[in-house]
């Protein structure tokens, strides 16, 4: 009865093509969009902020990079981490090099940076498919941190390997507080969200589902395969590039080529699976899924070791964590293989239908 | 250039690189009956190598480790095929592989719950030192533990076609890997089989966990060493036994020999990722490996 989208008629072309074509989903975004830019930084804590908040909202970024890659275009990648790496190490360095940069614009020239790395190691997708290309990608993951890690330029000859991000000023305003770094990584997602939103539906976002779907029947029927495979790559690292620079600046601030190892590129992509592949809305919600499940998990252990009287050691934590995680990743695959994105999915057509069964 | 310190690299990498194919081993065995690309293989070799040193570190008689070990890998087995594969049947391969993600991620943290996650020291007598008449007569220093270690690559590599040529359950494995549906359709148990297999990848995970253990120490990184059988697979193809050995030959001695050799001009360290890049410039000309199965596609 409330989620229901009959009566709502298009008389314009726009009103048809608009991004959100049903008058409750925009005022759901809107909804949340006023809760994530106003009530939260009002009301949120510090530590809700700055520890989960934007972490969250950075992981979403780069789940939702790999999505277009993985779950649009079909092309399973495990270098997202390395792609991050990138973003984060050559947005220092445009900082480094060039002061008088705006951030804003050396993020964007990250994420470019990220994007020509990401087509370089994109280009053997066009020769190989598959598990060949997933390790093939995993050539990118080790070569990348092994370059950050060697080659002096990249962490201006730090001798741990470690860089500190610069402060993050705009137009004189610097974002030193988590509230303001919240906002701030908080709108560059929001924009870049809405960006991918908008081009999936477009003729590029068809042609990657269309080389997902059959790569050879799409070829067959006009696609150029080198082109939208090569902007797949691309697009989606940018976004990872792009995450992966206010991952050093809006959240650690310090970080070292070790904090995007192979174990990332896991993480991000079991968020890509809990969330749903090929769904932005899924990218969300796995990476909230995947961030909260931890802090979830330690704070159960609390009551459980109170209720059973006993201490559990912090080894036996961590692994019961790995033993959780791996479960939960393998009860997801066999319940739902379309993750978080299909039970909304399911909920919305039972809105839709409600209160009535049929 | 100082031919006997060149020969010296070439038969140590080579005899690294049996090590690399005894992992990637697992890989394909699995990968070749179920078109599973199981990336639980690392913490299997884990699983079994930390059973093992466990159970003897605890006084149990070898051979009787061995036994419990193995009767572990069984049971893991069969309990993948029940708890995992079952359920996932005729989903896309991708979802299998991110499925066997979240295995490793289990078995992991199940054998250091088990066990605990101190590393552990193996011994098992044969010592790490080069071989004195190898010494003496070429000049060369070639560790009798790596000898050792092809030596069991071999034996284990034709007990594998052995078992795959003749047994009933061999040939019923090989149908498999040809074609399921015909597999089941002329009577042959398709969960039995992926039982089989999946125990004796455990297996051949048990005896490359017992030589890396020996060599390395058994201890989490372990889990690492599937990560240096990938490129071995890719360059000798999924489907391939064969494949795997020579992959992992040509994957150990070129990445010894780029580490000595060009090593000092970049600064080292190019272990982590040159074999990766050679397989993937391989496989820029041949996509599907040395060995591996050409695909036909077809609209």
């Amino acid at each position: 009865m409330l989620y229901r989208e009959a009566g709502q008629f298009k008389t314009t072309y726009a009103g048809d093509q608009q991004v959100f074509p049903i008058r409750q989903d925009r005022i759901g975004v809107a909804v949340v969009l006023v809760l994530a830019f106003v009530v939260v930084p009002l009301f949120g804590n510090q530590y809700w902020l700055s520890a989960i908040l934007t972490p969250f909202l950075i992981f979403a970024l780069a789940t939702l990079g790999l999505n277009i890659l993985t779950g649009y275009a079909g092309q399973l990648s495990l270098g997202t981490a390395a792609f991050m790496a990138v973003g984060a190490f050559m947005a220092f360095n445009f900082e480094l090099r060039a002061p008088w940069m705006p951030i804003l614009v050396s993020f964007a020239l990250a994420g470019l940076c990220a994007a020509a790395v990401g087509v370089a190691f994109g280009l053997p997708s066009l020769r190989i498919k598959g598990f060949y290309l997933a390790v093939a990608t995993l050539a990118c993951q080790f070569f990348v941190l092994w370059a950050l890690q060697r080659i002096g330029w990249f962490t201006n000859h730090s001798a741990s390997g470690v860089i500190t991000a610069q402060k993050v000023v705009i137009l004189g305003y610097a974002f030193d507080t988590p509230a303001t770094k919240y906002m701030l990584t908080l709108g560059i997602v929001t924009v870049l969200a809405v960006l991918a939103k908008n081009m999936l539906r477009s003729e590029t976002g068809r042609k990657f589902m269309a080389v997902r779907d059959m790569d050879l029947a799409a070829e067959v029927i006009g696609i150029r395969m080198m082109q939208t495979k090569l902007l797949a790559f691309a697009i989606s690292s940018f976004y990872c590039g792009v995450a992966g620079a206010l991952y050093a600046f809006t959240y650690l601030g310090t970080v070292e080529p070790e904090a995007f190892t192979l174990d990332l590129s896991f993480r991000i992509l079991f968020m890509v699976i809990v969330g749903g592949v090929g769904s932005i809305l899924g990218s969300f919600l796995g990476a909230a899924f995947i961030t909260l499940l931890p802090i979830f998990l330690n704070t159960m252990a609390h009551p459980i070791e109170e209720l059973l009287g006993v201490t559990l050691p912090a080894g036996l934590m961590s692994n019961l964590e790995l033993i959780v995680f791996g479960a939960l990743i393998i009860f997801f695959l066999i319940v739902e293989p379309h993750g978080l994105a299909r039970l909304w999915q399911i909920g919305k057509e039972k809105l839709r239908l409600w209160p009535f069964p049929h | 250039m100082n031919w006997q310190f060149f020969l010296e690299v070439l038969v140590g990498g080579l005899l690294a690189g049996v090590m690399y194919s005894l992992v990637a081993l697992g890989f394909v065995l699995i990968y070749k009956a179920s078109g599973v690309f199981n990336f639980a293989q690392g913490a299997m070799v884990f699983l079994a190598a930390l059973t093992f040193v466990s159970l003897l570190e605890r006084g149990v008689n070898f051979w009787l480790a061995i036994a419990i070990a193995l009767a572990v890998m069984v049971v893991l087995g069969i309990a993948i095929e029940r708890l995992v594969l079952r359920p996932l049947v005729n989903q896309p391969q991708i979802t299998l592989f991110m499925a066997t993600i979240g295995l490793s991620f289990v078995l992991e943290g199940l054998s250091q719950l088990v066990w605990g996650s101190q590393p552990h020291g193996l011994e098992i007598g044969i010592p790490d030192v080069p071989m004195q008449w190898l010494a003496d007569t070429l000049g060369i220093n070639v560790s009798q533990f790596d000898v050792f270690a092809a030596v069991v690559a071999g034996i284990l590599v034709a007990a594998l076609a052995v078992f795959f040529q003749t047994t009933r359950i061999g040939r019923a494995l090989r149908a498999v890997a040809d074609d399921h549906q015909a597999a089941l359709a002329v009577g042959i148990p398709l969960r039995q089989i992926w039982a089989i297999v999946w125990t004796v990848a455990g297996f051949v995970a048990l005896v490359a966990g017992i030589m890396w253990g020996a060599r390395n120490g058994v201890q989490y990184a372990l889990t690492f060493i599937a990560l240096k059988a990938l490129p071995v697979l890719i360059l000798g193809g999924f489907e391939s036994v064969a494949g795997a050995i020579v992959g992992g030959l040509i994957v150990g001695a070129s990445e010894k020999l780029a580490e000595v050799y060009l090593g000092p001009y970049v600064g080292g360290g190019l272990e982590s990722w040159f074999p990766y890049v050679l397989a993937l410039a391989f496989l820029l000309v041949r996509p599907e490996g040395l060995f591996g199965e050409k695909r036909i596609e077809r609209v």
